[in-house]
């Protein structure tokens, strides 16, 4: 489960850096210093290499969808504790804590919005919240935006980053899965588009369910995607992974992708397929 | 290792009484002294009492080790005693055969079905074989291809389940690991024939889902169904493996929590003791459910069923909606 404790380094290290160098910002990728206005003009992306950075959740909504068209759902909806779980922490602290960070509720945006006039609904996961896991409140709001886009006839994005399944609520997150692809299952079957966009990284419970039950996949370059993390992989088989594994090269080189799509990019990818399915 | 070597700690009080009734049961055989009588009705009682105190009162983490215990009947080790004429088939049609996944054609007293289990092995050799019950990718495709048969001839589908998970692998990664547990989700989700799953030993995560879903759930007594392993939430959450016990206790990961979660439909009881005690008579509860269950589901029709089952597991989960 190397991730989690990658990222927590990994934000660490920004954090740093950017008090250290004020103006400018090291690249994850090729490590050039980068003027940080020029990056993020860029969308986060490197302007040298490539490299996408993780992006705010609520970047998104400015990314795909037409201005000022976003009206977000189940924003009351908040996770409680039924397992009362305590690890080091109790989870409602976590919690608290989570959303005092990540300025959100939980780990997922969900509402509807337009896309080149299109009406669509969408779903955010939000890597700041708890690693983007999946717990009964993600669960619940994605379905219940599925299943209102069936009823509205609206297509479905699902933006995805998560870190899977969220162990502080137990069965009732591995449940989740069940209930989210149930869900999109019957999205599609209405004769519905439903396109999943993983960005980095998105692994466990989250990959093995509703971000690839969607009729297509994209993803960003250079995304993780995995069901079982690489530390665990390697844990399990003692051995070096090779180059690229698990990234969106790789996995569209398997056949697991529609395609790689880079993010300046993405809005008028999803616009094009939508001109193929209505 | 013998039998008794394979026993648990916590399980030691049993095995000595149990050694004390035999032996002053052969003491009275041969002297026919009253008072022996007297203590071992006594101590049988006891035994009982002790059984009954064990099963009741067993941790998350005590739980864990009977499920995984090494003298625990397998899903076909209970299948065997309870379904006649099993004829297994096998293949994805694409990349191989998955030996941790044994799929099969089945009669449940007079009733064609297809059952589907893991297979962990036992001996070394067998364990590697069926790769301790963690199938790959090419497992759960078949398990799909074959659930689409045993729907195009409206056979029932059972599915027993005892895996710590899905396997964590390159080549189950390359393969889309991820991918075949969502797909195997949705068209159990759909299936439309009666389904049945029963997690008889351990419910490792989405390689338990996978094949997790349908119009009843069940769990042993001394199952385990739990988001990961109790290792690799310890592993995360408490810094360390070893401290899976008290990851177990926190996740809430025994068939009593499932059920009181909503997560399942009912506990199946062990023999006194657990499973392992006697896998006839765990057998022959396990049947009766199952026959019972069967006739339930199947009184239904088609629409219904397949809108129930969407309905059970649209409602798991338990969240808040605040004021503002
Ligand atoms: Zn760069």
């Amino acid at each position: 489960m190397n991730w989690f404790q990658r990222v927590r380094y990994r934000s660490r290290r920004i954090a740093k850096e950017e008090a250290v160098t004020g103006l400018w910002t090291k690249c994850l990728g090729c490590e050039t210093m980068l003027p940080k206005n020029e990056l993020k003009d860029n969308l986060f992306v490197c302007t040298v290499c490539g490299y996408h950075h993780r992006i705010p959740a609520r970047q998104w909504i400015k990314l795909l969808l037409d201005p000022n068209t976003f009206e977000e759902h189940d924003v009351r909806m908040i996770s409680c504790d039924p397992l009362e779980f305590v690890d080091e922490k109790p989870y409602k602290i976590r919690l608290d804590e989570s959303r005092a960070k990540a300025q959100e509720r939980d780990a997922v945006i969900t509402g509807y919005g337009d896309i080149d006039g299109r009406k669509i609904a969408i779903s955010i996961m939000n890597f700041e919240f708890m690693g983007g896991s999946m717990g009964s409140v993600v669960g619940e709001k994605i379905a219940r935006l599925t299943e209102n886009a069936t009823r509205d006839r609206r297509h479905l994005v699902i933006v995805a980053t998560s870190g899977g399944a969220r162990m502080q609520e137990g069965i009732l997150s591995l449940m989740q899965m069940a209930k989210t692809v149930g869900a999109i299952s019957k999205h599609k079957d209405s004769g519905l588009l439903s396109i999943s966009i993983l960005t980095d990284p998105t692994t466990g419970g989250t990959t093995a369910s509703f971000a690839t039950a969607t009729n297509l996949i994209i993803a960003e370059p250079g995304a993780l995607i995995a069901f079982a993390g690489p530390r665990v992989i390697e844990q399990t088989i003692r051995q070096k992974l090779p180059q690229g594994f698990q990234r969106s090269e790789f996995l569209l080189g398997h056949g697991q992708l529609d395609m790689v799509v880079k993010r300046n990019e993405m809005r008028k990818t999803l616009i094009r397929i939508f001109k193929f399915v209505d | 290792m013998s039998d008794k070597e394979k026993l648990l700690d916590f399980e030691k009080p049993i095995l000595e009484l149990e050694t004390r009734i035999q032996e002053l049961r052969s003491a009275a055989r041969e002297g026919g002294v009253e008072s022996l009588f007297k203590e071992i009705s006594e101590l049988e009682v006891k035994l009982v009492e002790a059984q009954r105190e064990l099963t009741e009162r067993l941790t998350a983490w005590q739980r864990t080790q009977l499920a995984r215990h090494a003298l625990r009947p397998g899903a076909f080790d209970l299948a065997t005693r309870i379904f006649d004429d099993i004829l297994e088939l096998h293949g994805d049609r694409s990349f191989g055969d998955d030996a941790a996944i044994n799929v099969s054609m089945a009669n449940l007293k007079g009733r064609e079905v297809l059952l589907l289990g893991h297979i962990k092995g036992r001996e070394t050799n067998e364990r590697v074989k069926h790769n301790f019950g963690m199938a790959h990718p090419e497992g759960y495709r078949k398990v799909i291809r074959l659930i689409e048969f045993a729907e195009s001839f409206k056979k029932p589908v059972i599915s027993l389940i005892d895996t710590p998970g899905a396997y964590p692998g390159i080549g189950a990664e390359e393969r889309g690991q991820a991918w075949v547990i969502a797909d195997a989700i949705e068209k159990f989700m759909k299936l439309e024939v009666p389904t049945i799953s029963v997690v008889v030993g351990e419910g490792g995560s989405g390689g338990a889902l996978a094949v997790g879903v349908a119009d009843r759930v069940y769990m042993l007594e001394n199952a385990i169904y739990s988001v990961i392993s109790p290792e690799g939430c310890a592993s995360i959450l408490f810094r360390d493996a070893i401290r899976a016990p008290e990851a177990a206790a926190a996740m809430k990961i025994t068939a009593r929590h499932a059920e009181s979660l909503g997560v399942i439909d009912g506990i199946i009881e062990e023999p006194p003791g657990g499973a392992h005690r006697d896998w006839d008579d765990t057998a022959k509860r396990l049947s009766e459910r199952l026959i019972s269950s069967l006739e339930e589901i199947s009184k239904m029709n088609t629409n219904e069923r397949l809108a129930k089952r969407y309905e059970k597991f649209r409602k798991i989960g338990i969240f808040h909606e605040a004021e503002s």
